[in-house]
C-alpha cells in the first residue's frame, strides 16, 4: 500500500463545518494537485482537534502543527509555505492556549486517587520524595504500635479485596497464611500484568514503587514472613529497574532487611523477572516459575496460604492490592471502608480503552455505575455514535450490553452479569463493532496463551476458535451455537485454573446478550456490523466523482473506471482490505 | 549416554545452520550467569535469561553446561526453556525487533507498521535474516498503549511509530 | 544515609525531604521535570531529557534542577515536561521534541516567558 509523508487532518465537527471546513478541504485537494504534492500529502477528515473556537482547524502530522482560522484564499500560500518549502506558516499557528497549572491529569470529580496518588508527582527513583508524601509512615506506625493480629483486623475491617481479579478479601488471605504453622513463609507480589491494553500496575511500579514495597513489608509483618518476591513480567524492564532501585534505597535506610526501624522485625525481598508467559499471572503458575519450573498452574486446594512457594505457606497479592495497604494503615480501615459498596470497598483502577473520547487510566470508587464511567469520565462515545457493549475484566471478561450501564461496578454485580472484575481492563465498543468478531478475537488470544497443561483449555478453546472463525468467514452452520454453548459449560467446569475457567466468558456473554448477531452470521450469512470480511462486499455509489484515488490505492487492482466517471469494484478480485474506503474523500464507498 | 541423546533432541530443534558460538565462549557465559544468579534450581529461569541475553539464544552446549552445574537433566532444562516465549533455542540475529501485536496498537496503525517491517526486512514473524543481523517477532502487550504502535529493538522502545519511520530506526543499528 | 531507627527519626527525615523540596523551588531557581515512564521513553523522553541537560551544560545555566517522574496518565501527550520557575505556578508542556525542549529552556527557564503554544491545553 501507499505511504504519504504527511497527513493533514481537517476538523469536521459541526462548528468547523459551519466555518467552511469542507471548502478548505476541497481547496487543499486542488492546491496539492496544482503544486504536485498530491502523492505525498494526504488530506483526511477528523472529528475535533481543538475547541473549534478558531475554526476551521487543521492538524499536520507528523509535524504536529496546529493551524486555525484560514480561509480558502489562504490555502495556496499555506500549501506552498508548509508543504513545499517546509516552513511553518506562523500566521495561522494556534497560539492562544490557556496556561494550565498543576491540575494536570488531576482526577475528574468522580475519580478518587489512593493507588495512583503519587504517580507522576514524585520522582520514583528518590526515596526522599516518597517519604515527603508520608511514605513508610504506615510501616513505622504498624511496627511501633500494632500487633500482627491488629494489622489483619484492620485489613478485614477495611474490606479490601484482592485487586488481581478474583476479589478474595485480602485480610482473610493474610489470616489464613498467619494461621499456617509451617515456616518459612513467603510474601509474593504478582506483577505479571499481562492483559492486553491494561497497564494499571505498570504505572504504579514505575511511578510509585515504594508503595508496593511498603505494602509488602506490612503484609510480611502480619503473616510472619521474612522473605518476599516481586514477580514482574519481562515486558516491563523499566518497572524492574525502578523496583530494584526502590529496594536498594529502602535497604540503605534500614526499611528493608535486618531489624527494620529498630523493631526487631526482619524482612527482605527481591525481584524475579518472568520470561514471557501470560499464564504466569495465575498464582500457582507464578510460584512454579519462581521455583525455576515451567510456569504451569496446579489444582487448588491446597491454597498458597497453606502450601505455596516450595510447598511453604505463601501470600500472593497483586500490585494494586499491596499499594493500597499503607494508606489503609495510615488513614484507618474506616476511612477506606467509607468508599465503595457494602461488599466491595475502596477504589479500583481501570484502563479505559476503545471507542470513547477519553482513554487512559482512571481510579474510581467501587459501586460507581458504568454509565458514569463511560459518559462522565470517558466523555462519551467517539464521533457521537451509540454504545454497543462494554467489555470488562480483560480477555477472560464478558461483554455487557447497554441495559447493564446503570448497574454498579462491584464484584457481585459483575459476576451476576456474567463477567468478572479482572485486573481492570475496560473496553468500550460502539455500534460498529461485530460481537462475533470480538469473541473470536479474545478466543484467539486465549488459545495463544493457554499453557497446554489441561485438555479442556488446550483443546476446548481451539475447537471454539475454529467454530468462531468459521462463523466469521460465512461458513457457520446450524448447531454451531449449541456446540459453543456446550463447550463453554464444559471448559468452565473442568479447566484447571482461572485462565481456562474464564476463557468462555467472552463467548458466553456475547451469546447471551447478542445472540441475534450470531444467528445473522449463521442463518442469513450477514454481518450486521459489517465487519466480518467473508460476509461483506464493498460497492461504489453515485457520490463517486471519478477522482481515481481508490483505484490508485487498491493493492490488488480490483477497482476500474474512467477519470471523472463512476468507478466499479470487482467483488471477486477485492480482498476487502478497506483501503479504498479510507482514502475516498467523498464517502462514495459503502459496505453491503 | 542418555544426556548425549537428549542433546541430540535439542539439536533437532535448533536451526540447521551450525551455531557460530565457540564452546569456550559458551562456558564463559554460563559461568558468568551462574556467578550472577546462583546455582540452585530456583535460579534456572534467571540463568537461562542471562545466557539468552548474552548469546541471543541458548545453544545445546549451554544446556549441557547448565545441566552439570545444576545437576538437572537436560530434558527438564529444555522443557523450561521451551515454555517461555522470551527464551530461544534457535540462533537469533544480532538485534531482536519486537512488535506489539495487541489490539490497542493494532487499531492505531499497527497493522501498517507490521507490514512495513516485514517488507523492509523481508522477514516473517519468528524469522532471522540470512546475514544474522535481525530477528523479527511479535510480543504481547507492552503496556504503553497510549503511544502505540510500539516496537522495541533490543532494549530500546519506540512509540507512535509510522511506517515511514521504520527505515530510520533500523539504520541506527549496526 | 544512616538507617532510620524509629518513627520520630522517619518524621525528621520527612521534614528534611519536604524542606529540601521547597528549597529547590524558591525564587531564583527553576525546576524542570521530565516524565520518564515507559510511555514517555517510547515517545522520546530520553532525547528530550538529553536536550535539556545539554542546554544547561552548553549555556552554563545554574540554579536549574532537573528531575524525573513516572507516568502522569496523559500518555498520548508524551514526552511531557513540567517547568516551575521561582514561585510561579507549574507549567506543563506536551509532545516536547528535542528542538522544543531547547526552546522551552531558552524562552521559559531562562527568559521567564511561557511558550504558550506548547502548553497542554485545558480540556
Amino acid at each position: 500500500m501507499k505511504y504519504y509523508r504527511t497527513h493533514i487532518l481537517i476538523c469536521v465537527d459541526p462548528e468547523c463545518l459551519g466555518k467552511g471546513a469542507h471548502d478548505i478541504e476541497d481547496a487543499l485537494q486542488d492546491e496539492l494537485v496544482a503544486q504536485g504534492l498530491i502523492d505525498e500529502v494526504q488530506v483526511l477528515e477528523t472529528p475535533r482537534i481543538g475547541d473549534c473556537s478558531h475554526g476551521p482547524e487543521m492538524m499536520v502530522y507528523p509535524d504536529g502543527v496546529h493551524y486555525v482560522g484560514m480561509s480558502v484564499d489562504d490555502i495556496p500560500f499555506l500549501v506552498e509555505e508548509h508543504f513545499l518549502k517546509g516552513r511553518v506558516a506562523k500566521k495561522f499557528l494556534l497560539t492562544k492556549v490557556e496556561v494550565k497549572d498543576e491540575e494536570l491529569g488531576a482526577p475528574t470529580s468522580k475519580e478518587v486517587r489512593v493507588v495512583l496518588r503519587n504517580c507522576g508527582k514524585i520522582d520514583p527513583e528518590n526515596i526522599e520524595d516518597y517519604i515527603a508524601e508520608d511514605g513508610y509512615e504506615a510501616l513505622a506506625k504498624v511496627l511501633a504500635s500494632y500487633t500482627p493480629e491488629k494489622v489483619i483486623d484492620e485489613m478485614l475491617a477495611s474490606g479490601l479485596r484482592g485487586r488481581g481479579g478474583a476479589g478474595f478479601p485480602a485480610g482473610r488471605k493474610w489470616q489464613f497464611c498467619r494461621a499456617s504453622k509451617a515456616t518459612p513463609k513467603f510474601v509474593i507480589c504478582n506483577a505479571d500484568e499481562g492483559d492486553p491494553g491494561a497497564f494499571m500496575n505498570r504505572r504504579v511500579l514505575e511511578g510509585d514503587p515504594h508503595a508496593v514495597v511498603e505494602g509488602m513489608i506490612i503484609a510480611a509483618y502480619a503473616i510472619g514472613s521474612s522473605r518476599g518476591y516481586i514477580y514482574c513480567r519481562a515486558e516491563y524492564p523499566l518497572a524492574v529497574r525502578t523496583l530494584n532501585i526502590a529496594i536498594q534505597q529502602a535497604r540503605a535506610l534500614g526499611l528493608l532487611g535486618e531489624d527494620i526501624l529498630g523493631s526487631g522485625f526482619s524482612f527482605d525481598l527481591e525481584v524475579r523477572i518472568g520470561a514471557g508467559a501470560f499464564v504466569c499471572g495465575e498464582e500457582t503458575a507464578l510460584m512454579a516459575s519462581i521455583e525455576g519450573k515451567r510456569g504451569e498452574p496446579r489444582p487448588r486446594p491446597p491454597f498458597p496460604a497453606v502450601s505455596g512457594l516450595w510447598a511453604k505457606p505463601s501470600n500472593v497479592n497483586n500490585v494494586e492490592t499491596y499499594a493500597n495497604v499503607p494508606q489503609i494503615m495510615l488513614r484507618g480501615a474506616q476511612w477506606y471502608a467509607s468508599m465503595g459498596t457494602e461488599k466491595s470497598k475502596g477504589t479500583k483502577t481501570f484502563a479505559l480503552a476503545g471507542d470513547v473520547n477519553h482513554t487512559g487510566l482512571i481510579e474510581v470508587p467501587l459501586g460507581i455505575n458504568m454509565r458514569e464511567v463511560v459518559y462522565d469520565i470517558a466523555q462519551g462515545i467517539k464521533d457521537g455514535k451509540k454504545l454497543k457493549a462494554v467489555q470488562i475484566g480483560g480477555p477472560m471478561g464478558g461483554c455487557l450490553p447497554e441495559e447493564y450501564l446503570d448497574r454498579p461496578i462491584d464484584y457481585e454485580s459483575l459476576a451476576a452479569a456474567g463477567t468478572i472484575m479482572g485486573s481492570g481492563g475496560l473496553v468500550v465498543m460502539d455500534e460498529d463493532t461485530c460481537m462475533v468478531d470480538i469473541a473470536r478475537f479474545f478466543m484467539e488470544f486465549i488459545q495463544d496463551e493457554s499453557c497446554g497443561k489441561c485438555t479442556p483449555c488446550r483443546v476446548g478453546t481451539r475447537r471454539m476458535l475454529e467454530i468462531l472463525q468459521r462463523i466469521c468467514k460465512g461458513d457457520g452452520k446450524d448447531g454451531d451455537i449449541e456446540t459453543l454453548e456446550m463447550l463453554c459449560r464444559q471448559i468452565k467446569s473442568t479447566s484447571l485454573c482461572g485462565l481456562g475457567q474464564g476463557a468462555p466468558n467472552p463467548v458466553e456473554s456475547t451469546l447471551k446478550h447478542f445472540r441475534k448477531e450470531y444467528e445473522a452470521h449463521i442463518y442469513e450469512k450477514r454481518c450486521p456490523a459489517k465487519v466480518c470480511k467473508g460476509l461483506i462486499r464493498f460497492d461504489i455509489i453515485d457520490a463517486c466523482t471519478g477522482c481515481t484515488v481508490c483505484a490508485r490505492n487498491c493493492p490488488v487492482g480490483a477497482i476500474t473506471g474512467e477519470r471523472r466517471k463512476l468507478h466499479v469494484i470487482d467483488a471477486n478480485t477485492c480482498i476487502r482490505c478497506g483501503i479504498c474506503m479510507q482514502v475516498c474523500n467523498f464517502n462514495a464507498i459503502v459496505i453491503n | 549416554m542418555t544426556a548425549m541423546s537428549a542433546v541430540g533432541i535439542v539439536e533437532v530443534q535448533t536451526d540447521q545452520r551450525s551455531a557460530t558460538v565457540s564452546e569456550s565462549r559458551v562456558r564463559e557465559v554460563v559461568e558468568a550467569a551462574v556467578a550472577k544468579c546462583g546455582a540452585t534450581r530456583e535460579d534456572l529461569v534467571p540463568i537461562l535469561t542471562e545466557i539468552n541475553h548474552a548469546l541471543g539464544y541458548i545453544p545445546p552446549e549451554a544446556f549441557k553446561e547448565v545441566s552439570h552445574v545444576l545437576h538437572t537433566p537436560i530434558g527438564q532444562l529444555f522443557s523450561v526453556a521451551s515454555f517461555y516465549q522470551m527464551l530461544s533455542t534457535k540462533p537469533r540475529g544480532r538485534h531482536l525487533i519486537q512488535f506489539c501485536e495487541s489490539a490497542p496498537c493494532h487499531v492505531v496503525g499497527g497493522r501498517e507498521v507490521w507490514t512495513a517491517l516485514q517488507d523492509t526486512l523481508k522477514l516473517e514473524s519468528g524469522e532471522t535474516s540470512a546475514d544474522g543481523k535481525w530477528t523479527l517477532r511479535t510480543t504481547s502487550c507492552l503496556g504503553v498503549c497510549a503511544v502505540g504502535p510500539v516496537i522495541t529493538v533490543d532494549e530500546d522502545i519506540y512509540g507512535n511509530i509510522t511506517p515511514q519511520q521504520v527505515n530510520g530506526i533500523l539504520e541506527r543499528y549496526e | 544515609m544512616p538507617a532510620v531507627k524509629s518513627l520520630d527519626e522517619l518524621k525528621r527525615l520527612k521534614e528534611d525531604a519536604i524542606a529540601k523540596r521547597n528549597a529547590k523551588t524558591t525564587a531564583g531557581t527553576a525546576q524542570v521535570t521530565v516524565a520518564m515512564g515507559t510511555c514517555g521513553i517510547a515517545a522520546g523522553a530520553r532525547e528530550t531529557m538529553r536536550a535539556i541537560l545539554d542546554t544547561i551544560e552548553a549555556d552554563g545555566l545554574s540554579g536549574v534542577v532537573v528531575k524525573q517522574t513516572g507516568c502522569m496518565g496523559l500518555c498520548e501527550l508524551e514526552p511531557i515536561v513540567q517547568v516551575e520557575v521561582g514561585g510561579a505556578a507549574k507549567v506543563t508542556y506536551g509532545k516536547v521534541s528535542v528542538d522544543q525542549a531547547k526552546r522551552i529552556m531558552k524562552e521559559h527557564v531562562v527568559g521567564g516567558h511561557v511558550v504558550a503554544e506548547l502548553v497542554i491545553p485545558t480540556k
